[in-house]
């Protein structure tokens, strides 16, 4: 990797780089600013980029009139929740397809997969019809089954390639030692998984987070996570920039943060293990 | 080498995930295809018989479902063409020797990350306003006439935050790509003095490849299904309504169970259509 190259060079390199980096973050930045200006300053003209009285009233006016801390509570239980019980779920079927294959293996991967295919819209009213039924709409535990579904593919497929890369041989010398079935999960698999699970963690907490069409169309008041609170500023009343903003950095902050950590399992996640 | 002790137990590790998996595929999908069929308007009557084809083909006959596809088509095909071309060239960027290069591939990530529902109405109304918006401020500066992006490009402004929430997602795949590239083989095409741009055309794209097949499909599949983007700004009006937005508003806005289900069925076998060209990539990749 390490091509020789004039200093000159890579200060150009340098320049564009960042120059087209802070161009694809400026949205980003520029709401997060805006959040820290009175209503009035968020639309001054012209725009107004450091130089402004900084102030945290957006934060408290957010909460306070919103009751925020509902919807992020939601989004957290939504988002965690189907993410852990999707793993406790695809964990062993993941281990047992990763170590006894079988002729089928494949097709049942790819057959997940597909179910990962079929387009919400298309099961839109099943679902609406099927919540109704079982009381389940506007409330946590649907919409964290119904996360946990539509994820568990990913899950399955993010785990399996991971414990493909644990090495058979090390099981096959714990089986020749005579260990049981259960003291090969607890005391070989756990520790040489936990980072893949991990990175699988993390990314589908990501995508839960971020989901954005059951979310909207499944909740109402009650279960309604960050996604479904951010858009009701789409019809608002007087000045909201500046609320709008610091409603927006306060949900997106979180994720961005453990999205820099998981950049890598991104794509293996997102391109089941076809790059790496 | 495995026991059939080991057999059984690795069928039954399995069976929970398979199992809801099967009904959450099954179950809706028999419904949907039930509704297909019917005449079904849970406000005005209910369930009102079998009535055969009948919703496929108004479905297809309306007047909303051509130009539906023809907005499904441009937003898709759109933000393709603008991430996978911006997506190569800053993969390129980013693959160069260059200073605080975790920085900048950090900025040009974090796109990925914004909730759908949060880029869309930042976009809207910061920079898209023709009265409060930057983009409004920066046509004054420049002593032009501030463009009401949404009614009058609706199109270009949806593809424009469509495509910066998926270029982070493309640049990143095709980053991945470029860097298991063997830089031995570049380094000698540099010393036979192949060109930037050979090099470019001879090994670098076709390297890219299999990575730009699997971003097109991946993507294909995720934009046939925007929807939080065209909900919170334009509510499918100003011709932004999408197969997807069709469908939506058949089934939930104008409870018309039968007509929507029915037009879900054609959307299901669209995705399928894309589907199989990703899945026989990605299980090629399991023999190897």
């Amino acid at each position: 990797m390490a091509r020789a190259v004039t200093n000159r060079r890579k200060a150009l390199n340098t320049l564009v780089a960042w120059s087209v980096g802070l161009l694809i973050f400026f949205p980003i930045l520029w709401t997060i600013l805006t959040s820290f200006k009175t209503e009035a300053q968020a639309i001054n003209d012209p725009p107004l980029f450091l130089f402004f009285d900084w102030t945290l009233e957006n934060y408290a006016v957010v909460q306070e009139r919103s009751d925020y801390m509902r919807f992020l509570w939601n989004s957290v239980i939504i988002a965690g929740g189907s993410t852990v019980i999707g793993i406790i779920i695809a964990v062993p079927a993941a281990w047992s397809m990763a170590f006894v294959p079988s002729k089928r293996t494949k097709d049942i991967l790819l057959w997940m997969l597909s179910t990962k295919m079929l387009p919400a819209v298309g099961v839109l009213y099943p679902i609406y019809l099927l919540f109704i039924e079982l009381g389940l709409l506007d409330t946590r535990i649907g919409l964290t089954i119904v996360l946990m579904l539509i994820n568990l593919p990913i899950i399955v497929w993010m785990l399996y390639t991971y414990f493909k890369e644990i090495p058979g041989e090390i099981l096959e010398a714990a089986r020749m030692d005579g260990a049981a079935l259960k003291e090969e999960i607890l005391y070989i698999l756990t520790p040489m998984a936990v980072p893949g699970i991990a990175s699988t963690l993390l990314l589908n907490i990501i995508l839960a987070w971020n989901e954005a069409f059951w979310t909207l169309n499944l909740t109402a008041a009650k279960a309604a996570p960050l996604t479904a609170f951010i858009a009701s500023y789409s019809s608002p009343e007087g000045l909201f920039y500046a609320k709008l903003s610091a409603a927006s950095t306060m949900a997106i902050a979180p994720i961005l943060i453990l999205g820099w950590f998981s950049q890598k399992q991104l794509v293996r996640g997102l391109t089941f293990g076809a790059v790496k | 080498m495995a026991t059939q002790h080991s057999r059984s137990a690795a069928r039954i590790m399995m069976a929970p995930a398979v199992v809801l998996l099967l009904g959450w595929m099954l179950i809706p999908l028999t419904m949907t295809l039930y509704f297909s069929f019917k005449k079904f308007l849970p406000l005005r009557g209910g369930d009102l018989g079998w009535v055969g084809f009948d919703n496929y083909v108004r479905f297809v006959s309306s007047s909303a479902f051509w130009p539906s596809v023809q907005t499904t088509l441009i937003i898709v095909g759109g933000v393709l063409l603008i991430t996978v071309m911006l997506g190569v060239l800053l993969a390129i960027l980013l693959d160069q020797p260059l200073w605080g290069q975790g920085i900048v591939r950090i900025l040009v990530i974090a796109p990925f990350f914004v909730m759908p529902t949060v880029s869309a109405l930042v976009w809207k109304n910061m920079f898209m306003d023709p009265v409060n918006g930057l983009f409004a401020h920066l046509w004054k500066f420049f002593g032009a006439q501030p463009v009401e992006w949404l009614s009058d490009a609706p199109l270009f402004s949806i593809i424009l935050i469509v495509s910066w929430q998926w270029l982070p997602f493309a640049t990143l795949i095709l980053l991945t790509a470029i860097q298991s590239l063997d830089s031995e083989q570049l380094e000698a095409s540099e010393m036979d003095g192949a060109p930037p741009l050979a090099r470019f055309g001879f090994i670098i794209l076709p390297h890219l490849s299999r990575a730009i097949t699997i971003v097109v499909l991946i993507q294909t599949i995720f934009l046939l299904a925007v929807f939080a983007e065209i909900f919170v700004t334009t509510q499918g009006s100003f011709g932004t309504r999408t197969l997807t937005y069709l469908i939506f508003q058949r089934v939930l806005e104008s409870q018309n169970v039968g007509l929507g289900s029915a037009g879900g069925v054609y959307a299901i076998i669209l995705a399928n259509i894309v589907a199989i060209f990703l899945m026989r990539i990605v299980g090629k990749n399991l023999d190897s």
